[in-house]
């Protein structure tokens, strides 16, 4: 019997598991993904940072409440001022913030942002939980600009596009001239590789700059987002950003000339960083040690720089750092890409 | 100064791991001469094209171009020659014009030559046209013509025409033939079309598993095989008699046990009789009888025990 509809199953099948890089993308890179961001989040209690209005000795809601409250969850509790706290929810270091007085408690956070609301629905419930608090809760929402989930997402967003408009435009574009054997073809004619790379580069500035310009406005537009700083700051991280997001771009195309190992790989670059860099969700949730080397990756340093050009009012001083951070790592892909590039 | 060697290639070889692929051959091709590399697929034709344009390094052996080697001359090499690749796909949603003032820029001529080109290789009509929206024949032509941009003193096609139909193929050839005729370019073109290396080239070099079989003109290959002609037949029973004693026989080949036989013979007229006495008197029917010119084919089939397009 050689049934045809077997047959089409089986060669599915076959060209499933004769090629081992898809093998890899398709079991192995997901475990990885697994493992990596289990670990990540196998903190059993979930850390919940919360600030409070006033200074250390005006309540201690640490003794009130007991060491253990909220379990799995930990709360940690810091004491600011107010421009503290708007600095804090800004930056996604803390969720909420809560002003304790003489009748009431008056809780301020973002209605939108859903880990704010886990943290303010738990704590409220060790509040009333043994009638340890009796005082009324009052909830502020945080609608003013800068503060509101949008405003923290907008400047990740825009940072995120970079990423992806460099490195599926170019890493895609330069791997399927490879296949189609262009690559070749034209290094068989004296064109200069520095331009063909300088090229892929350029055109990616002003693809990126309408892809941004348009999701500011329409943000703008809708959402009443603002650029608080320095608009020169922007352009300045922006360029750095694209230089650094090329140069991995050309640096993932070094090599494959196989269009499933080059959507792994692309895929491998751009996941983590979506995930780690803190674009959606705040990537102090990860735990302490994995922090800094969040912060060095390249998409979070970008979507911080914006975030602090956005909300914070940021100016070039705040961002030079940075952007030369991404200059350095965008040369240092390039150069090692230009080392190992196969043409043909 | 006609005599003047614009390729030269000298005890050149290539392995790939336990293939050899190209097996320490040795060639030169003057200005204004055509060269053909005739062999069946995998015969080394391509490896050994592409270590003359420089896309792949050889093992041992050297490989000249107007007496420079590629090492340090890349630049002044990609200037003289003109190449198109076995296989050639351009950037889909450009169109033909488009793609030629790419590629004209890489050498540094305005786009007027661009237009020059369409016209040389008839695609005018096509200009705006995408190239992923070309025929199999249009697409080499526009391969063709990117190779002569830079009017080449050095041109090297691998398989132009393979996979295109009679029509298109003849419009390469024409095309080519022109070439031949205007300028003095050095050409070398892989195929494993008898018909073209015979119709478009001076010289011939039959290659199979990486070395050279033969090599000369035309004429000076059949002559090797010894000139002559072929007698094919069938008949319905095998013959009780070797046909090797009839006259000017030289050689005889069989197929089908027996019954379908291949001759080759010196002179026709003096074998065809005698073989259809012997037909008679051994009391066979004839089937099929015919009867032509040596070919390359045979040629090729005598050095390798196989056809070309086998």
């Amino acid at each position: 019997m050689n049934n045809s509809f077997l047959q089409l199953v089986f060669l599915q099948f076959r060209s499933f598991y004769r090629e081992p890089a898809i093998l890899f993308w398709a079991i192995g890179f997901p475990i990885i993904m697994a493992g990596v961001l289990g670990i990540a989040f196998s903190n059993k209690e979930i850390k919940r940072k919360v600030m409070i209005l006033g200074s250390t000795d005006s309540a201690s809601f640490e003794k009130v409440l007991g060491a253990d409250i909220g379990m799995p969850s930990r709360f940690t509790f810091i004491y600011g001022t107010k421009r503290q706290a708007e600095l804090g929810i800004k930056r996604g270091e803390i969720q909420l913030y809560f002003l304790p007085s003489s009748d009431r408690i008056t809780f301020f956070l973002d209605p939108t942002n859903t880990e704010a609301q886990n943290t303010y629905l738990v704590l409220e419930r060790e509040f009333r939980r043994d009638n340890k608090v009796t005082k009324k809760i009052v909830v502020q929402p945080l609608t003013s600009q800068g503060t509101r989930y949008i405003d923290f997402l907008i400047p990740g967003l825009i940072a995120l596009g970079i990423l992806n408009s460099c490195v599926w435009g170019i890493s895609w574009t330069l791997i399927n001239y490879r296949i189609k054997k262009l690559l070749r073809r034209m290094i068989a004619t004296p064109m200069k590789k520095s331009y063909f790379f300088l090229a892929q580069f350029s055109a990616r500035i002003f693809i990126t700059i309408a892809e941004a310009v348009i999701l500011f406005l329409f943000a703008a537009i809708f959402f009443k987002v603002q650029i608080t700083g320095s608009i020169l700051a922007l352009i300045m991280v922006f360029l750095c950003g694209v230089i650094s997001f090329s140069g991995l771009a050309i640096l993932v195309s070094s090599k494959t000339a196989n269009t499933e190992v080059a959507n792994g790989l692309i895929n491998a670059v751009t996941l983590p960083m979506m995930i780690l860099s803190g674009i959606f969700f705040s990537y102090q949730n990860f735990p302490e040690w994995l922090i800094p080397i969040i912060k060095v990756l390249p998409l979070t340093m970008l979507a911080d720089a914006f975030r602090s050009i956005f909300v914070e009012g940021a100016g070039i001083k705040e961002i030079l750092l940075p952007s030369l951070i991404l200059l350095l790592e965008g040369i240092a892909f390039y150069w090692i890409a230009r080392k190992i590039y196969k043409w043909s | 100064m006609d005599k003047e060697v614009l390729i030269e290639v000298n005890k050149v070889k290539k392995t790939f791991k336990s293939l050899v692929a190209v097996n320490d051959v040795s060639f030169k091709v003057n200005a204004g001469e055509y060269l053909a590399l005739l062999g069946p697929n995998g015969a080394g034709k391509t490896t050994l094209i592409e270590m003359i344009e420089g896309i792949q390094k050889q093992d041992s052996g050297d490989i000249l171009i107007q007496g420079k080697s590629w090492k340090g001359n890349a630049e002044k090499l990609h200037r003289v020659m003109g190449i198109s690749l076995q296989e050639t796909h351009f950037i889909d949603r450009n169109s033909v014009e488009e793609t030629l003032n790419l590629f004209s820029s890489f050498y540094g001529l305005p786009q007027s030559r661009s237009q020059e080109i369409l016209e040389v290789v008839g695609l005018e009509a096509k200009r705006k046209t995408y190239v992923n929206h070309l025929s199999g024949g249009q697409r080499q032509k526009l391969a063709l013509g990117i190779a002569l941009l830079n009017n080449p003193r050095v041109l090297l096609l691998d398989e132009p025409t393979t996979g295109l139909d009679p029509n298109a193929r003849r419009e390469i050839w024409n095309l080519l033939e022109k070439l031949k005729q205007t300028s003095k370019t050095a050409m070398i073109l892989t195929t494993h079309y008898m018909e073209e290396a015979e119709y478009l080239c001076d010289r011939i070099i039959i290659m199979n598993k990486g070395s050279f079989l033969a090599e000369g003109t035309l004429p000076q290959l059949i002559k090797s095989y010894g000139d002559g002609e072929i007698i094919h037949f069938t008949v319905n029973k095998p013959f009780k008699e070797s046909l090797k004693s009839l006259p000017s026989v030289r050689n005889v080949f069989w197929e089908d046990k027996g019954t379908k036989g291949k001759l080759v013979v010196t002179d026709i007229t003096d074998t065809l009789p005698h073989l259809l006495a012997l037909i008679a008197q051994e009391k066979l029917k004839l089937l099929e009888l015919e009867s032509r010119k040596v070919t390359l084919e045979d040629l090729f089939i005598s050095l390798t025990g196989k056809a070309l397009n086998e």
